[in-house]
C-alpha cells in the first residue's frame, strides 16, 4: 500500500515506516513560539529541568501577537522572552519583524520535507511548501525544545482536487472559504488534507500559503501540497537547507476524496461567528461596515497588499470606515513602499500599523466598539476575536476587503476587474 | 472512579479556545487563578461563577477548536473542572489537556443535563449519568493519553521516564 505525504514525512522523521493510525516519536527540524504562547513554553521548559535547548539553530521566538506591547502584562511577557533568548542564546524576532508564519518560511527556517512544530495553530501554513508543519500547545513545544522530538499520531488524509480556472477578482482565499463552507469547521479534525488540481498549480506560492494557513479552520492537522517548480524556486531563493520534496504514492490511501470546480466561484465571505458560515459576496450587498482590515498570516503578503492597492489607487476609503493595514513582515512593508503600494494605500485613507498580527487577535490596533462590523482578511471571525464580543466580523479576500473599504459596505471586487 | 456534577454550556458545538479564555485576558495574564475567572466570558458571562471544584464540563462537537492556547485547558483545570465530556474535541486542545493532566472524555452528551451527577469509568469506558440512571458509552481512552494522565501530565511523564514511554 502506498503512502500519503504525511505518512512519508512522519516515516522519515520516525526512522521507521509508519502509517495512518500509528503513534510514533519523531525528530523535528524546527520549532518556535510566539508571544501568546512563549511564556508557558519557558515555564514548561524550566519545569522539565534541562539546562539547554536541543539545537539553537532549530528554534526561535517571535513577538508578533501584541507588538508593540499595548499594556504592562504583555510587556512583562515580552521581557521574559527577551531574557530567555539571551540566556539560552536562541533566536528572537522582536517587535516590528512581522508575523511568525511569514518569517519562518520567508527567512529560510524550513524547507520541503521538513517536520515542524509551532506553538501557534496556524503553523499548518507551510504545508503549501511541502512541510509537515502543525500547531501544538506550549508544553508540547517545550518538550520538542528540550529533546528535539515529540510524539505524533499519524493522521489519515483527505485528498482535495480543485479544478478550473479562477475568475478575475476571485482568489485563493475564496477557494479555502468555499471549502470551509462545504466541509465544515470540524470536517477534517484529526486528519491531514492534501490539495491538488490546476486551480492550485496556477496559484503563486504566496496564494497557496493562504489555503494551507486555513487548514486548521476545518480542523486539519496539516494542509499539504506537492513541491512543484514554483515551490522549489521559492524555497531555493530563501534557504540554504537542501529541499527533500515528498510526493504521495499513486496508490496512497485516502479516507476521503473531494472535488471542487472553481471556474464559476464568486468572491466568498464568512459571516459571524464561524469560519464555515459562508456566502457569496452577492448575497451580502447591504451589510454596512465600520472597519476593514488587511493583513495577518492569512493575507498580509505582498500580492495581498498589491491587489488592494490596485483597487484603491486614486480612490478613497469610505468616510465611515477605518481601514487598517498590517504588512506580514518588515520585508513586505519595505517592498510595498518600494513598489508604491504603501503610497496608494495611505493616499486612499489606509492606516498602516506595525508588521504583526495586529487587530486579528483583539489585543490592540483596532478593537471594535459594541455593534461595530468589520471585514477582515484574517482566518477567524469568532465572537470577541477582534477584542469585543459585541462586534461582528466578516472574513474575505484582500480584494473584497479593499472594495468594501471604498463602498462602506460589503462589496464585490469584480467591479474592479479592469484594474486587476 | 469519579463522581461529579455536570456543568453544561448554553452553546454546545464548536466552542473555540477564544471562547474558553479570550485573547483580552490570555495575552496579558500569566496567573492561572486570575485567568480562571474569565472562562467563557464572551458566550456565557455568568458561567464561571457557577463552577464548583470537581465539576465536569459538558459540551457538544469540536470542543476546543481554533487557537493553540494552552491557557484554555489550564484555566478550565484551575477553575475546578475534573474533566470535560464532549461529543468530540479539536486536536490541539486534546493534546494540551492531557499534557497538563486534564481528562477529556468523548461520549454522546445529549443525555446529560446541567446538574446531573456523573461518574466516569475509564477502565470500562463508560460515563454513568446516575441522575438519569443511564450508562453512556465513551470512546476508549487512547493508550498514550492514559499514560500521560497516569503520570500527571507530559512534563511529569517525560521526567519520570527520561523521554516518552508508551508501551
Amino acid at each position: 500500500m502506498g503512502k500519503t505525504i504525511s505518512e512519508k514525512i512522519l516515516s522519515n522523521h520516525a526512522g521507521k515506516p509508519v502509517k495512518a493510525g500509528d503513534v510514533a516519536v519523531c525528530s523535528v527540524d524546527f520549532c518556535f513560539g510566539q508571544d501568546g504562547t512563549s511564556a508557558i513554553i519557558i515555564d514548561s521548559f524550566k519545569k522539565l529541568g534541562v539546562d539547554k535547548v536541543f539545537d539553537k539553530s532549530k528554534f526561535c521566538m517571535v513577538i508578533d501577537h501584541s507588538a508593540p506591547s499595548p499594556n504592562i502584562g504583555v510587556s512583562e511577557i515580552h521581557k521574559k522572552m527577551r531574557t530567555f533568548a539571551k540566556t539560552f542564546d536562541v533566536g528572537l524576532y522582536d517587535i516590528g519583524c512581522g508575523v511568525c508564519h511569514q518569517l519562518i518560511p520567508q527567512n529560510g527556517h524550513v524547507t520541503c520535507g521538513d517536520l515542524v512544530l509551532g506553538a501557534d495553530s496556524h503553523t499548518c501554513t507551510y504545508g503549501a511548501i511541502n512541510v509537515f508543519s502543525t500547531g501544538v500547545g506550549s508544553t508540547d513545544l517545550a518538550i520538542a525544545l528540550a529533546s528535539g522530538k515529540n510524539w505524533f499520531k499519524v493522521p489519515e488524509t483527505i485528498k482535495m482536487i480543485v479544478k478550473g480556472k479562477l475568475p478575475k477578482g476571485v482568489t485563493s482565499k475564496d477557494i479555502i472559504l468555499h471549502i470551509a463552507k462545504d466541509i465544515g469547521a470540524d470536517g477534517a479534525t484529526y486528519r491531514s488534507v492534501e490539495f491538488y488540481g490546476e486551480a492550485i498549480s496556477d496559484l503563486s506560492v504566496d496564494a497557496r500559503l493562504t489555503i494551507s494557513n486555513m487548514a486548521v479552520e476545518i480542523g486539519a492537522k496539516a494542509g499539504l501540497m506537492e513541491a512543484d517548480k514554483k515551490v522549489l524556486k521559492w524555497v531555493s531563493e530563501r534557504t540554504k537547507k537542501a529541499p527533500n520534496p515528498v510526493k504521495a504514492d499513486i496508490d496512497a490511501r485516502y479516507c476521503m476524496v473531494k472535488e471542487y470546480d472553481v471556474s464559476n466561484l464568486s468572491p466568498q465571505v464568512a459571516k459571524p461567528h464561524t469560519v464555515d458560515n459562508v456566502s457569496g459576496v452577492e448575497e451580502l450587498a447591504d451589510v454596512k461596515i465600520d472597519q476593514a482590515y488587511l493583513g495577518t498570516c492569512t493575507n498580509g503578503r505582498i500580492e495581498d497588499l498589491e491587489i488592494a492597492a490596485k483597487i484603491l489607487k486614486g480612490k478613497s476609503v469610505h468616510r465611515d470606515v477605518k481601514f487598517i493595514v498590517a504588512p506580514a513582515s518588515k520585508e513586505i512593508y519595505l517592498e510595498a513602499a518600494k513598489k508604491g503600494i504603501v503610497k496608494a494605500l495611505v493616499d486612499a485613507g489606509a492606516i498602516i500599523v506595525a508588521p504583526g498580527c495586529g487587530p486579528c487577535v483583539g489585543t490592540h490596533n483596532g478593537v471594535l466598539a459594541d455593534g461595530e462590523v468589520a471585514i477582515s482578511t484574517a482566518n477567524r471571525n469568532f465572537k470577541g476575536r477582534m477584542g469585543n464580543p459585541k462586534g461582528f466580523i466578516y472574513l474575505a479576500s484582500p480584494a473584497t476587503v479593499a472594495a468594501s473599504a471604498i463602498a462602506g459596505k460589503i462589496a464585490d471586487p469584480r467591479e474592479y476587474k479592469k484594474r486587476l | 472512579m469519579m463522581k461529579h456534577f455536570a456543568r453544561r454550556l448554553k452553546v454546545q458545538d464548536n466552542i473555540n479556545t477564544d471562547y474558553v479564555i479570550s485573547g483580552r485576558y490570555k495575552f496579558k495574564i500569566q496567573d492561572p487563578k486570575e485567568l480562571a475567572r474569565y472562562i467563557f466570558e464572551d458566550i456565557d458571562p455568568e458561567f464561571a461563577a457557577r463552577v464548583k471544584k470537581g465539576d465536569i464540563l459538558v459540551a457538544g462537537d469540536n470542543f476546543g477548536c481554533g487557537s493553540s492556547r494552552e491557557q484554555a485547558p489550564v484555566a478550565l483545570k484551575q477553575a475546578g473542572f475534573q474533566a470535560v465530556v464532549a461529543k468530540s474535541f479539536a486536536r490541539i486542545f486534546y493534546r494540551n489537556a492531557f499534557n497538563i493532566g486534564l481528562l477529556l472524555v468523548e461520549c454522546n452528551t445529549n443525555f446529560i443535563d446541567d446538574g446531573d451527577e456523573l461518574e466516569i469509568d475509564i477502565e470500562k469506558s463508560k460515563v454513568h449519568n446516575t441522575s438519569k440512571g443511564l450508562k453512556l458509552d465513551m470512546k476508549p481512552l487512547p493508550m498514550v493519553m492514559r499514560k500521560l494522565l497516569q503520570d500527571g501530565g507530559v512534563i511529569e511523564h517525560f521526567k519520570k521516564h527520561g523521554g516518552f514511554k508508551f508501551e
